[in-house]
C-alpha cells in the first residue's frame, strides 16, 4: 500500500489554475488564427505550430501536472525527461529509417 | 435449425485435424476433472476467498508462476511438434498450414504468456520481501494486472481450438497479417490476447517502479537495494517506455483489420515497413526486459553461494540501468536487409556491438565475485553456473549478427534461431529457473529435492547444446527458418535428428522438474526461514512468509543487511530489540479484477469474431466494474497485535 494519504503536495491555486487556462487557450489559439486566416504558409506555418505545440505542453506540466512543486528526489522530472528522450528518439528514428522504405 | 447449428459449428471450431481433435478432447476432460473435483471437495469458496479474489502479492505470485509453467508446457509440446516434423526430411506429420500456426504461437506463448509471467511472478514473490515492504504499492491494481495477463493468455490459447490459431509468425507482420492474406480470427486473437495482457504488463510496470521507489524499508537507500531488486527496477522502465509502443502498433493494425483502415496495407497509402520499424521499437527493449531480471536473480544466487559481497556493486548497478535505457537505441538490427541504407544499418551495428559492453562487464562481475569465494553448488548455483557459457556464447554470436554486411547472409536462417534461443533458454529460462529454485522454500514453505533437480539440470543442459548447436551449422549451411520440410537432397537430415534428439531431451528435463515438485510435496520437508545461508531481507521472516510479510518493519544500515547481522551476531554483538508490535494495515481482498478482467474477455472476444453486441457488452462490463471499485470505502483493515504474536508464535514452533 503506498502511504498516499500522509504525503499530499500542494496542488497549486485559484490563480495558477487560472493563468495556465488562459495560458492553454491564448496557445490554442494563436496557430488557430494563423492558419486560418492564411496569415502564414509553408515552413513558417509549421515552425509556429510545432512551437505552439511545445509551449503547450510545459504550460501542462507546470500548470497542471504541478512539476516544478515536486519534492526531491524529483522521479516525475526525470523520468519524463527520459520519456521525451525516448520518444524524440522513436520519432526522429522512424523518420529516418522510413526515408529510404517508401512504398511506391 | 440443426443444419445451422452444425454450419456455425464447423466455422466456429477448427475442424480436419486429429491433432486438434485430440487437443479438444483432453482440454474437456480437464475441465470436467478440475470441476469435479472442486465440487467433490467443497473447494470453489475456498477458490473465490483464496485465490482468485486475493491482492496478496505472494499469492499473485504464485498463481504467475503456476500459470507460466502451463505455458511452458504448452510452447514447449509447440516446440516438441515442430522438431518432430523436421526429424526427417519429407515428414508429412503437420501440415504447412498447422507448422505456421505452431511456430508463431510457440514464440508469442514463449515470450508474451511464459517469460513474462514468471518474470512478474518472481517480482511479486521477491521485491516486496527484499526491500522490507509488506505488499507492492498497488494492491489491488496488481491483481487487475494478473487477471488481465491471464484473460489475454486464455483468449490467445482457445485460437487453436475455436477459430484457429494465428499463423503470421510471432511478430505478425503486415500485410500477411492483414485481412486480404489472412481473413481468418486467428490474428485478431493475436491482436487482442497480447493487447489484453499488455495492459496489465504496463500496470505491473508501473506498481513495481512505485514499490521500489517509495515503500523500501527504513534506512535502504538506493544504493544499498539487493540487486535483484534493481534489475526489476531496470526492467520496469523499460517496460514502461516500451510496452505502449507495442499497444499502438497493433491497435494501427487492428483498425486496419476492423475498420478498413490503411496504415499497414500495400495500397492506400499503408506502408508494412513502419508496422516492422515500430514492432521491433518494442520488440528489442522486450528481450531485455525478461533478461535484465535474469542477470538479478544470478547476481544474488552467485553473492549467495559464494558466501561473498557482489563484486562491483557500482558498475552492476550502471549496467543495468543504462542496458534499460540504451536498449531503446538498437532497434533496427531486427531489419537490417529491409534496404534502410548503409548509414542506418551502421548506426545501429555500432549501437547493438556497444550494448554487449555492459553486459560483458556483468559477467566479469560474477566471475570475479566466485573468486576466492567458499564456493557451494545447489541447483540454484548450477542453473546460475550454466548460464555464464552459454550465455556469453549466444551473446558472442549476437555480436556476429550485429554486423550488418555479415547479417545478410545470417538473416531469417537458423543460425539466428539457435542464437536467440541460445540468448533466451541460456539467459532467460535458466534464469527464472535458477531464481525459482533459490526462492522455492520462501515461497511455498518446503524445500524441493535436490537429486531430481540435477537430474534435470542434466537434461536440459545437455539437451539444449544437442538441441541448438547444430542449428548453427544448419544456418550456415542455408536452412532459413519457418521451413516447414525439406528435401533428402540437402544434406541436412543428420543435423536436423540431432536437434530434435536435443529438444525431447529437454522435454525430459521438464518433466523431471514437475516430477520434483510433485515429489517435493510428497514427501514434504519443511523449509527453515533461511536455507541457503542468505544475505537480504527475505531471509529473516519465516518460511512461508506470513501474511503481512514483516512483524516489524526492519531498518537497514547497509548492503546485505542480514548477512552483515549474522557476521556481527558471531562477533557476539546482538540487534537492538524490535520494536513494540502494532496493528498492521493491511489491503482487503476484491473479487473486481478478476470480473473486470473476465469482461475484457468477453469484450475481446466479441472483437474477434466481429460480433459487435458481445464486444459492446463486455465493454459496459468493464467500465461498471471500474465504478463499483470506485464507490468500494471498504478496502483495508487493520490485523491486531495479538493476531500478529499468535502468527509470530506459530511460525516460531514450525522452524525448529
Amino acid at each position: 500500500m503506498a502511504r498516499q494519504h500522509d504525503e499530499h503536495e500542494s496542488h497549486g491555486s485559484l490563480k495558477s489554475y487560472v493563468i495556465g487556462f488562459l495560458l492553454s487557450l491564448v496557445l490554442t489559439a494563436i496557430p488557430l488564427v494563423v492558419v486560418l486566416n492564411d496569415l502564414m504558409e509553408g515552413t513558417p506555418a509549421k515552425v509556429l505550430l510545432l512551437g505552439s505545440a511545445v509551449l503547450q505542453f510545459v504550460v501542462q506540466l507546470f500548470y497542471f501536472m504541478h512539476l516544478k512543486e515536486e519534492k526531491k528526489p524529483r522521479y516525475n522530472l526525470m523520468v519524463l525527461l527520459l520519456g521525451i528522450a525516448i520518444v524524440l528518439t522513436i520519432v526522429a528514428g522512424s523518420i529516418w529509417i522510413m526515408t529510404y522504405n517508401k512504398v511506391a | 435449425m440443426w443444419d445451422n447449428i452444425k454450419d456455425f459449428a464447423s466455422e466456429f471450431f477448427v475442424t480436419g485435424d486429429p491433432l486438434i481433435y485430440g487437443a479438444d478432447v483432453a482440454i474437456v476432460l480437464t475441465v470436467v476433472a478440475i470441476v469435479s473435483a472442486l465440487t467433490y471437495f467443497k473447494k470453489w469458496k475456498w477458490l473465490w476467498r483464496e485465490w482468485l479474489t486475493t491482492v496478496d502479492h505472494k499469492r499473485i505470485g504464485i498463481m504467475y508462476v503456476i500459470a507460466s509453467l502451463l505455458m511452458l508446457f504448452r510452447g514447449g509440446v509447440d516446440a516438441l511438434l515442430m522438431r518432430t516434423q523436421l526429424a526427417m526430411p519429407e515428414l508429412d506429420f503437420l501440415e504447412p498450414e498447422h507448422y505456421n500456426a505452431i511456430f508463431t504461437t510457440h514464440g508469442v506463448i514463449m515470450i508474451l504468456f511464459m517469460a513474462m509471467p514468471l518474470m512478474f511472478g518472481l517480482f511479486n514473490l521477491v521485491v516486496p520481501l527484499q526491500i522490507g515492504a509488506r505488499d507492492v504499492a498497488y494492491p489491488f491494481l496488481n491483481s487487475v494486472s494478473f487477471w488481465l495477463f491471464f484473460m489475454g493468455a486464455m483468449l490467445f490459447n482457445m485460437s487453436f481450438v475455436i477459430g484457429g490459431s494465428p499463423d503470421a509468425g510471432w511478430l505478425s507482420y503486415p500485410p500477411l497479417s492483414e485481412t486480404m492474406f489472412s481473413p481468418g480470427p486467428g490474428q485478431d486473437f493475436y491482436i487482442w490476447g497480447i493487447q489484453i495482457s499488455g495492459i496489465g504488463s504496463l500496470m505491473t510496470g508501473i506498481n513495481f517502479i512505485v514499490t521500489i521507489l517509495k515503500m523500501r524499508a527504513p534506512g535502504m537507500r538506493l544504493m544499498k537495494m539487493p540487486m535483484f531488486t534493481w534489475s526489476t527496477l531496470s526492467s520496469c522502465l523499460t517496460i514502461i517506455l516500451a510496452f505502449p509502443i507495442l499497444t499502438v502498433t497493433l491497435a494501427l493494425l487492428f483498425i486496419d483489420r476492423y475498420l478498413g483502415a490503411h496504415f499497414f496495407t500495400l495500397d492506400g497509402g499503408g506502408n508494412p515497413m513502419m508496422y516492422i520499424n515500430l514492432i521491433w521499437m518494442w520488440g528489442h527493449p522486450e528481450v531485455y526486459i525478461v533478461v535484465l531480471p535474469a542477470f538479478g536473480i544470478f547476481s544474488e544466487i552467485v553473492a549467495t553461494f559464494s558466501k561473498k559481497r557482489l563484486f562491483g556493486y557500482k558498475s552492476m548497478v550502471f549496467a543495468l540501468m543504462s542496458i534499460s535505457f540504451f536498449s531503446f537505441f538498437t532497434w533496427a538490427h531486427h531489419f537490417f536487409t529491409m534496404g534502410s541504407g548503409a548509414n542506418v544499418n551502421a548506426f545501429f551495428a555500432v549501437t547493438t556491438m556497444l550494448i554487449a559492453i555492459p553486459t560483458g562487464v556483468k559477467v566479469f562481475n560474477w566471475l570475479f565475485t566466485m573468486y576466492r569465494g567458499r564456493l557451494s553448488f545447489p541447483t540454484p548455483m548450477m542453473w546460475t553456473i550454466a548460464f555464464i557459457p552459454c550465455f556469453v556464447v549466444g551473446g558472442m554470436t549476437g555480436v556476429l549478427l550485429s554486423v550488418a554486411p555479415a547479417d545478410f547472409q545470417f538473416h531469417n536462417s537458423y543460425f539466428l534461431i539457435a542464437h536467440f534461443h541460445q540468448v533466451l533458454i541460456g539467459g532467460v529460462a535458466f534464469g527464472f529457473f535458477a531464481g525459482l529454485y533459490y526462492w522455492w522454500p520462501k515461497v511455498f514453505g518446503f524445500t524441493l529435492h535436490e537429486g531430481i533437480g540435477k537430474w534435470a539440470f542434466w537434461f536440459w543442459n545437455i539437451g539444449f547444446y544437442v538441441c541448438f548447436m547444430p542449428q548453427y551449422v544448419l544456418g550456415l549451411m542455408g536452412m532459413t527458418r519457418r521451413m516447414n520440410t525439406y528435401g533428402w537432397d540437402r544434406g541436412w537430415w543428420e543435423l536436423n535428428l540431432t536437434s530434435t534428439i536435443g529438444g525431447f531431451l529437454m522435454g525430459i528435463g521438464f518433466l523431471f522438474q514437475v516430477w520434483q515438485i510433485l515429489h517435493s510435496i510428497k514427501f514434504f520437508k519443511k523449509a527453515p526461514a533461511d536455507p541457503w545461508n542468505g544475505r537480504t531481507l527475505e531471509w529473516t521472516i519465516p518460511s512461508p512468509a506470513p501474511l503481512y510479510n514483516f512483524a516489524t518493519l526492519p531498518r537497514v544500515s547497509e548492503r546485505d543487511p542480514f548477512w552483515e547481522e549474522k557476521q556481527r551476531r558471531e562477533k557476539g554483538i546482538l540487534p537492538p530489540p524490535p520494536p513494540p508490535l502494532e496493528p498492521i494495515h493491511m489491503p482487503r481482498n476484491s473479487g473486481v479484477p478478476f470480473v473486470m478482467s473476465a469482461f475484457w474477455f468477453v469484450a475481446g472476444f466479441g472483437f474477434v469474431e466481429h460480433w459487435t453486441w458481445m464486444a459492446i457488452a463486455g465493454l459496459v462490463g468493464v467500465a461498471a466494474s471500474m465504478m463499483v471499485h470506485s464507490f468500494n470505502y471498504n478496502t483495508d483493515y487493520y490485523i491486531p497485535v495479538d493476531e500478529i504474536k499468535r502468527t509470530e508464535a506459530a511460525a516460531a514452533k514450525g522452524a525448529v
